[in-house]
């Protein structure tokens, strides 16, 4: 038998001795009825011995593009950061994969521990008060602001946000909104590619504005205005952050923020096609009975010794049931551990420089982009490490595929993001994204790749007419 | 001897300039940030993080970890969550360069490999599940529970039958199942346990309408026990019009054995951490797949991947409530699943499920000459036991015997749940434990009742804390470190 089971022959006769019965047919049959028991083997692929399965896997990764293989420009909420070496040691320690939930805090204070010195980095580097120990990814966590917010502002529906806001995220809020009487207004950013026209659609209904800094597009937002318009309106302010963001810009609890909601991928998680990955959330401290998820608290043993235990858990679904404040019982520790690695590696400095590479580099390329003749810089105004591009020849799907085959991902096509992103009015546009791991060289090398790109389709459509 | 220094908090290790991570130079073609950004949106420094070297970081994040028990390292007898063993292939090939390293929104035509891979993940769930439409997004268990009462919704919505507001879930169930419902937007009714542990029939007729949307069933449930009158449960379900939904924690017990399909189930999730060896990580990430009827297929949340000629592609489902997540799903997680359910195949899995019952069934006769059992001579791949005559007659609480047992070198079993049995102590070996292991945790467990006194009242002595004081964490609580705090 091929697997990870212990018994032989001679012990499963013994067991079934000890509990005294014939077979385990028998025990099997004594509980699920004949009738409700499948009559043939399930319909799978034979058993795989590691080495043959490794082999497969081997040769349907190679089928793959991956940032391995090629030069990553692409973002729109995953980013190719580098992670240092330290970062995967440390995650592929069993007793940190191979643990449970740490509910028997005796013999869980490396994971507490590791949880109450992420919720203080989190707290560090969103400038608030409180952070439990993560949410599924960036935009569960979006909506999971939202969720605290309408349950915290009394008897108002309606959530203002923005289309420069990453539109799967508004996905998300749409889907999990169909549940609860709550009116999502998103308004239409302006032509600079900021959300200032949604300050007009505050009023006195709302209970949360939800907007992201830097957005979409990558551009800057007016976070303290838009904050304080919402708080003389008596609404609560949510935005979506980038974590290596604030090694430059001030954080959402400086602006006025009240709920902080981020995508930790970029803090030393792989890019994994999506998944797992890490959703942040902090909250000032009037909200924090309001925070879904895990929370890891310290306090003392019976011997007087500091310690960290699982805290507030009234709030949560295995004691509340009915009446619980949200369904979630899991956090994503692992990566969670992984970002607190990052952050002690990288400490104040490292992310400031992080960021500082990403915002000189971003702006290296909108310098190439700007001076070509076939993009536009859809936006003028400054960045963080991500713009958008105009094609004018409006093949961008074409474009991406030819580049992807000279060795470089060249960036995201919104309309690749989600389906009638911003009402369409960047189907012709796509995303790059400039982490610090490009170089010169690099960005040299992509704007060749699209020159030639542009080549091969003057010659297509040469062919073709 | 522990290393007290390397676990003080790594705040506590800072010193001004001391340094772990340095990047190149800036281009020197670039413009000062200054230049960049506007002065309004800059910060005077960066956040207050630890300042350490990169040994400091080893050292603290590596004795940190000696701190936890893990699979990897103990016995984890924890019902209802299936710690089974975490297989090492399974990390190194969802880590290959072309897995690990691919972004989200690469085109179809570049990630072919993985498309490919989820493809047939999603044709194995349903096959196992016998419930042949699959949605891979849902992050975790309770997500998945979640997104499929948002798929249930859209389906009445559908069919014009919007007053199905009402869930029905069993008492025994898990206490995310009410919690879902409540969030998708549904009212909830508990439906009574009989003295056998199983769905009390009478009970559930009372509570079937026609406003019953979904009824939330565990089979095997959280007693471990099959409930043999499930068939009967759909029928009296689905003819009030409603649907099944079956928690699929359990599923260990059944593969290869019975199918939620078969067995009347409408929709449900899988844990791929618990039933397929994703390792548990501490408390996550896990992943929550969901599979349903064909006639609920069009509302699944996408994407999904269909068979596009000889390749692959996602699209969202026609009638899709939409995205729970953003990009496709716990991929990393998925793939650890797709590599464990090949490594065993067709004939493999039902071996799981009965080598998980025979280690229950076998840690039952053992264990019941010591603690009550109070719900059947057998069971499938765990059972519920009860402290409640130890507690009466020895002060010896199902918390005592939790906190004891890690000086045993076991972890805990999962203590206090099901809710429906006094004093409970829920034991599930899983299929990847010896028999020898077995055999020492029940006479661990013999030792402890035998005992008395301080050894019992101020268990665990060997852990590097002793049980912590949850009320003072709860009532002032510290969630941060701060500075000469």
């Amino acid at each position: 038998m091929k697997g990870y089971l212990f018994h032989t022959d001679d012990d499963r006769r013994e067991m079934l001795r000890s509990i005294g019965a014939e077979s385990i047919d028998e025990i099997i049959d004594g509980q699920v009825p004949q009738a409700l028991q499948m009559q043939r083997p399930l319909d799978l692929p034979p058993a795989a011995d590691e080495m043959s399965l490794e082999a497969e896997l081997r040769s349907l990764a190679a089928k793959n593009c991956s940032v391995a293989s090629h030069i990553c420009f692409m973002g729109a909420g995953a980013y190719d950061h580098f992670i240092p070496a330290v970062v995967d040691e440390m995650a592929s320690r069993g007793e940190y994969y191979t643990s449970y939930t740490p509910y028997q805090a005796e013999v869980s204070q490396g994971n507490l521990q590791v949880m109450f010195e992420y919720e203080t980095m989190v707290s560090q580097i969103s400038g608030l008060d409180v952070s439990n120990a993560s949410l599924y990814d960036g935009g569960s966590a979006a909506t999971e602001a939202v969720l605290m917010a309408l349950a915290s502002v009394k008897k108002r529906h309606k959530v203002v946000t923005s289309d420069a806001v990453h539109p799967q995220y508004l996905e998300i809020l749409r889907s999990y909104l169909v549940g609860i009487e709550a009116e999502l207004v998103v308004v239409e950013s302006d032509e600079s590619g900021c959300s200032d026209p949604l300050i007009d659609a505050i009023d006195d209904e709302t209970a949360c504005v939800l907007i992201q800094h830097p957005n979409f597009f990558g551009r800057l937002e007016q976070v303290q205005k838009i904050a304080d318009t919402a708080h003389e309106k008596g609404a609560l302010v949510i935005q979506s952050f980038d974590p290596i963001s604030v090694g430059l810009l001030k954080r959402p609890g400086d602006l006025g923020v009240d709920i902080a909601v981020a995508e930790g991928q970029s803090l030393g998680n792989p890019l994994a096609y999506g998944g797992p990955y890490l959703g942040i959330i902090a909250c000032r401290k009037e909200l924090m009975r309001r925070m879904p998820g895990r929370i890891a608290g310290q306090t003392i043993d019976r011997r007087g010794n500091r310690c960290w235990v699982l805290t507030l858990q009234t709030r949560e679904q295995h004691i509340r049931r009915e009446k619980a404040t949200s369904n979630i019982c899991s956090n994503q520790t692992l990566l969670a551990l992984r970002a607190t690695v990052y952050l002690s590696l990288l400490g104040p400095q490292g992310l400031k420089e992080t960021a500082e590479h990403c915002v000189v580099k971003a702006n290296l390329a909108r310098d190439r982009f700007a001076a070509s003749e076939r993009f536009e810089l859809v936006h003028s105004g400054p960045v963080f490490k991500e713009f958008l591009v105009r094609d004018r020849e409006a093949d961008v799907t074409g474009l991406m595929r030819r580049a992807a085959a000279e060795g470089v991902l060249a960036g995201v096509p919104v309309s690749d993001v989600a389906e009638g992103a911003c009402g369409g009015r960047y189907d012709d546009c796509f995303l790059v994204a400039v982490t610090e791991k490009r170089t010169e060289t690099e960005l040299d090398r992509l704007m060749a790749v699209l020159d030639a790109a542009q080549v091969a389709d003057s010659v297509h459509l040469a062919e073709t007419v | 001897m522990r290393n007290q220094q390397a676990t003080k908090l790594i705040f506590e290790m800072s010193r001004p300039g001391r340094r772990a991570h340095h990047l190149p130079s800036l281009p020197e073609s670039a413009e000062a940030i200054s230049e960049l950004l506007p002065a309004d949106v800059l910060a005077d420094e960066p956040p207050p993080l630890p300042e350490v070297a990169e040994g400091d970081v080893v050292r603290h994040f590596v004795n940190l970890s000696t701190l936890n028990m893990s699979v990897d390292t103990h016995f984890y007898p924890l019902g209802s969550c299936t710690m089974k063993y975490n297989p090492k292939r399974n990390e190194r090939m969802a880590s290959l360069a072309g897995i690990g390293d691919v972004h989200p929104l690469q085109r179809d035509g570049t990630v072919g490999g993985v498309l490919q891979m989820m493809y047939e993940l999603q044709d194995m769930l349903g096959e196992i599940s016998g419930l042949p439409g699959v949605s891979l997004q849902p992050a975790a268990g309770a997500h998945g529970e979640l997104t499929a009462l948002l798929v249930a919704a859209a389906y009445f919505n559908e069919r014009g039958e919007s007053q199905r507001t009402v869930v029905l879930t069993a008492d025994s169930a898990h206490g995310t199942n009410p919690a879902s419902a409540q969030m998708a937007g549904f009212s909830t009714k508990a439906v009574k346990s009989n003295a056998d542990g199983l769905v009390d029939l009478e009970d559930l007729k009372s509570k079937l309408n026609d406003e019953t949307a979904v009824f939330m069933l565990t089979n095997p449930n959280t007693l471990g026990l099959f409930d043999s009158q499930v068939g009967e449960i759909a029928d009296l379900v689905h003819e009030a019009g409603g649907l099944i939904y079956l928690d699929g924690a359990n599923m260990n017990a059944i593969l290869g054995i019975a199918r939620p399909g078969d067995f009347g189930a409408d929709l449900m999730h899988f844990n791929p951490h618990k039933t397929f060896s994703g390792p548990h990580g501490g408390g996550g990430p896990g992943a929550g797949p969901i599979c349903v009827r064909d006639f609920l297929a069009d509302y699944l949340p996408g994407p999904v991947v269909v068979r596009d000629g000889d390749g692959y592609r996602c699209q969202a489902p026609s009638k899709s409530i939409g995205r729970v997540r953003s990009f496709f799903g716990n991929v990393g997680v998925l793939v650890r699943a797709y590599i464990y359910i090949r490594t065993y195949g067709k004939e493999g899995l039902r071996k799981v499920s009965e080598d998980a019952v025979l280690g229950a069934n076998y840690l039952l006769s053992k264990v019941r000459h010591i603690l009550d059992v109070p719900h059947g001579d057998r069971c499938m791949h765990e059972f519920v036991a009860s402290a409640k005559r130890l507690k009466k007659d020895k002060h010896l609480t199902a918390m005592d015997i939790a906190k004891r047992l890690l000086d045993y070198g076991f972890h805990a079993p999962t203590v206090y749940f099901p809710l429906v049995v006094e004093e409970a102590v829920m034991v599930e070996p899983t299929e990847t434990e010896s028999k020898e292991t077995l055999d020492a945790f029940a006479q661990a467990l013999f030792r402890i009742t035998e005992e008395s006194g301080d050894l019992i009242d101020e268990a665990p002595h060997s852990t590097k804390i002793s049980r912590p004081d949850d009320v003072a964490a709860a009532r002032k609580p510290i969630l941060k470190w701060s500075e000469g705090e």
